[in-house]
Formats: C-alpha cells, structure tokens, sequence
C-alpha cells in the first residue's frame, strides 16, 4: 500500500515538530554558553569567557573526577552483572526462583529514584552499624548505580542474544566444546557490539544521576550532577551552560560514531 | 563404578551455570529486594535523637523480646491532608504527561516506523540522542526558555502577541512540559518496535474491503500496537509518579509531588521514618503498574 502525499506530508511535518521540540531547548542551551552577559537569557555579545570560569572553578573540576570514577566503574560492573542477567533471562529454561529473578531484573528500570536512593542508604546504614564500616561515601554510590543500570545493560544483551543464530552455539556444542568455550569462543565476540553499548548506557547513566548520589554522598563525594542541581536550583548559571554544552557535544560525538560503526559494519555484514 | 561416581560428583560439584544466576541474583537480592525491608521495617520506627535516627523495632527490655511497631507514620499519612493531595496530585501529574507523550509519541513512531530502514536508523538515533545527555541538563535548558525575562515570553512580545510576560516557569505548567519532554523517548521506542513489526497486509484487507483510514487504525494499528502502549505509558508513568528533580527545578512551590515531600522529610526534617513510611506508600501505588510491567518485559525478553 502506498502512502497518499497528503499521509506522507502530516508524517514528516509531526517529525519535524516533534523533532524540534525535542532539539531546540539544547540548541538553545548551547547558543546561550556563548553569551558574554551574566543575565543568561538576554543576549549581549558573544564570549567564551564562561567557558574559562568553568575550567578555573576546582570544585566543578573535582566532581567531574568523581563522577567519571563512578561512572566508569558502575559501567563496568553493571555489564558483566548484567550480561550474566541476560544470560540467565534468555538461555537458562526454568530454575526455582526464576519468576522472582525476572521481577528483581525489570523492576528497577521504572522503579523512582527517590525509592531506590532511599532503600540504599537505609540498608548501607543498618548494614555499616552493625559491621562498623561507613555507609556512605563513593563506594556506597557505586553499589546503588550498578543495581540501577545492570537492568539497562541485561534489556539491550537480552534483544541481541534473542537475535542470535543458535545454530552456530549448537554446531561447536556438538563439536564437543563445553558452555564455556562456547560462550567466550562464539557468543561473546557476537554480541560484543551489545556490550558495548550497554557499558555506554550504564555509564551515562550513572554520570548523570542525581538523586540517588544525594541520598548517598558523604562529604568528599559531590558527583558533578549534585553540584550542577545545587547551582541551577536557584535560576541559570552561564558556567552551567558552558559545562552543559561541552557534556552535550561529547555524548553526540560518542554517539554518533557509535551509530556510524555499526551501521557500517551491518552493512557489510548484509553485503558478504 | 568410576563413570556413575564421576556423574554423582558433577551433579553436586558448583557449576558456572549456578555462578551465573547466582552472581546477579545475590547483588539483585542483598541491594534492591532487602533495602525495601528495611525500609519498611523503619517506617514503623520513631525518629530519635541517635545514629541510626530511629528507635529499634526490636528490643530485648527486662527479660522480654518486644516487638515495637509504631503506625503513626502511617496514621499521619492518612490523617493529613498535605500527603493525600500530594500523592492524588502525583498520580494526575503523571497520568495527564503520560497521556501527551502517547499523543505526540505515537504520530512520531508511527512515521518513523513507515520509513525507509536508512532514514529509519537516522530518526531513530535522533530519538534516542537527547535521552543520552544528561538529564538534568535537558530540564535546566527548559528554565532560560520559560523564565519571566526568558527566550519564549521575549519572542511572544516581540511579536506583539502578549504585551507582558507570561508567569509559565515554576507552576505546574512548566512541569508537565519537563516532564513531558525528558520522557518522549522512552515513549516513542517501544511504540516504535512494535509498529514497525505491523504487517502491512492486514492494513491492504482492512482497505481492499472497504475501510475508512480511522476505521484501519482503530480496528487493525492501534490493537496490534498495544503491547508498545502499555509498554511506553509504564516506562513513563511510574517513574514519573516519584519524580523529584523536574517538580523542583521548574514546578516551584505549587507543584506538590510525593518525590519532593519524601525529599524533604529525609532532608529538611530528617524525619527518616516518615520518608520510609511515603516510600512504602508510594511502593504499594505503584505495585500493580510494576507488575504489569515486568510481566509485559518478561514475556519480551523470553521471546522466541
């Protein structure tokens, strides 16, 4: 069946209007780093002097540090968790308990933040007062941000391992390698592109969260979003928007060539 | 002898299976399951002048165990108005958000699903960009569009089109737009996996037989596509039930979310009995929704 015009032109105006709504308050944003003026909506000429205040402010600087650790190691924890968590999802064929393994898997993915910072920092306290260790502080974060993102990392592995032609797995299977040779020889190396991204979400992810590193810095732990929301709680910031421009165009970066590589190497794969 | 022994000892020998489910299922278990306990546990406690903040539930006094739960958390709840509203008014925030994101969601997903696969990848990855930089960026950027001296008042007056600025930054208007807008994306992807799977030619019957545009969709697109609405109103609409940051940036004072009273029991009053008694609540509210969910991403997951 074949579009009308008229069809084909109320699509592409809803994307274009959808499209706009969702680029034009970062463009905007991003235009607006560049104002000389402190007043951040009125423009007064063009700068980059906010640009400098930011890589002058140490504090800005120090919780960048602390969150990229965060981030970094959460992305790694989460996607050996949570490949494992698909594993588990899509291979194994019931095990007592597997039902209550799904629901524990899926349930932080729509689970609000204020609930899952809360429950931590309450279960770090009881558990730190009875073992004597501190409850708070970056480790206590990194825990909460790998039991948020693992779910992240178990939904993109699990669509691909569903994807996968088993016949290969099957075929070394019968050629007499074990489960593990076959998952590091066949399956890894498939769905390695899925790993990929799944430790990209995980670490933007945990890079970004806000709420849940409130309940549970201590006071040599400010991650940079905690910062940013101390400083636009109470209206615009210029040097927000210069950090905010520069953390814009880096994940673009990012993910834009993410998306060119694989696009490519699917290509090539359809066209051998 | 040796063959049947060697077979009893691999049955009981640890494999890697057990350490794969046992791995995520002991960090799932001991950092998500378990907090929720305690959390309960201590929303039956009191405040008190202490670290830990609470009185023990448990207490071994004059030879007894006693066994102390306080309701006047709870009670409170119930009794005060202030948290009724607020939840009340979480639930209609979110439902009402839900709703605009499903009607602009769903045009967009629907388009991009009848695309051709490069222009699909494209608008696709356009879809999924801004929900990879950060979040409390994309709401901050809404504050210099909305403010009183902001972008959208300067350019409405510009036109001649109001003569003074237009209060939109810190009422509850402002949320729904952040709100709104921060979760589009998590809308339009599974409607979008779901229409693109539709067969085509059930839609060709639909019109060889004589059906009406609006008549195909209502009987044909839109009951193929409900496995992506349900999907995408749940990743919408519980999140955003206890959503705090968007309420707190751009809603300002009159926009009364149960995020932000369980944000300021913990932090202002430090009352944390009476945020682990919302959060139970709050849990409980969103208990069916969550079900229904994890039901609808199990059998996703399982597929095949």
């Amino acid at each position: 069946m074949k579009a009308s015009a008229g069809q084909r032109w109320a699509g592409r105006s809803v994307l274009l209007l959808g499209f706009a709504f969702l680029y034009l308050p970062i463009l905007l944003l991003m235009v607006y780093s560049f104002n000389e003026s402190r007043l951040a909506t009125v423009w007064s000429g063009f700068s980059t002097k906010w640009y400098g205040e930011l890589f002058r402010d140490r504090q800005i600087l120090g919780a960048a540090w602390v969150s990229l650790k965060i981030a970094f190691w959460t992305a790694c924890a989460a996607t050996v968790l949570g490949t494992m968590a698909a594993l588990v999802m899509t291979r194994f064929h019931r095990f007592p308990g597997k039902t209550a393994f799904g629901a524990l898997i899926t349930a932080p993915l729509v689970m609000p933040e204020v609930i899952l910072g809360l429950s931590i920092l309450l279960m770090l306290v009881s558990a730190g007062a009875m073992l004597g260790i501190p409850s708070k502080g970056v480790i206590a974060i990194w825990i909460a941000h790998v039991t948020l993102t693992l779910s992240f990392v178990t939904v993109v592995v699990s669509s691909r391992l569903q994807e996968l032609d088993r016949s290969l797995e099957e075929a070394a299977m019968d050629l007499g390698a074990n489960r593990l040779k076959v998952f590091f020889l066949i399956t890894l190396p498939i769905i390695a592109p899925s790993l990929v991204s799944g430790w990209l979400l995980a670490f933007t992810l945990s890079l970004d969260d806000v709420v849940i590193a409130s309940f549970l810095a201590g006071p040599d732990s400010t991650t940079l979003p905690i910062k940013v929301f101390s400083s636009v709680r109470l209206g615009l910031s210029p040097k927000i928007n210069a950090l905010a421009t520069l953390m814009i165009l880096i994940v673009s970066l990012g993910v834009v060539v993410g998306w060119w590589l694989t696009t490519r190497r699917e290509r090539e794969r359809k066209a051998a | 002898m040796n063959e049947e022994l060697r077979a009893a000892l691999r049955r009981w020998m640890p494999q890697p299976r057990w350490g794969v489910i046992a791995a995520p299922y002991l960090w799932l278990i001991l950092f998500f399951a378990i907090p929720f306990l305690i959390v309960l546990k201590i929303s039956f406690t009191r405040m008190a002048i202490a670290m830990p903040p609470y009185t023990p539930v448990l207490e071994y006094i004059d030879n007894a165990l006693t066994l102390r739960l306080n309701l006047a958390n709870y009670l409170k709840l119930f009794s005060d108005s202030q948290y009724v509203v607020a939840y009340l008014s979480s639930v209609k925030i979110a439902a009402i958000s839900t709703l605009l994101c499903l009607l602009i969601g769903y045009p967009m997903a629907y388009s991009i699903a009848r695309m051709s696969p490069t222009s699909r990848n494209i608008a696709l990855m356009l879809v999924i960009l801004p929900s990879w930089t950060s979040f409390l960026i994309r709401v901050y950027a809404w504050i210099g569009i909305l403010d009183g001296n902001g972008i959208l008042n300067r350019l409405l007056m510009g036109m001649g089109l109001i003569s003074e600025p237009l209060q939109i930054l810190y009422t509850p208007a402002a949320a729904y737009i952040g709100i709104v807008y921060c979760y589009l994306p998590f809308m339009i992807l599974p409607l979008y996996a779901t229409l693109v799977k539709l067969d085509h030619r059930l839609l060709e019957a639909a019109y060889d037989l004589g059906a009406r545009p609006w008549q195909a969709f209502w009987r044909i697109t839109w009951p193929l596509s409900r496995a992506g609405v349900i999907a995408g109103c749940m990743l919408v609409m519980i999140p955003a039930i206890g959503e705090f940051v968007i309420p707190e940036m751009l809603g300002g004072p009159d926009t009364l979310m149960i995020g932000r009273v369980l944000w300021s029991e913990f932090f202002n009053n430090r009352d944390w009995p009476a945020a682990s008694a919302v959060a139970t609540v709050l849990l409980l509210l969103l208990l069916i929704p969550i079900v229904i969910f994890n039901r609808q991403q199990q059998r996703q997951m399982e597929a095949r």
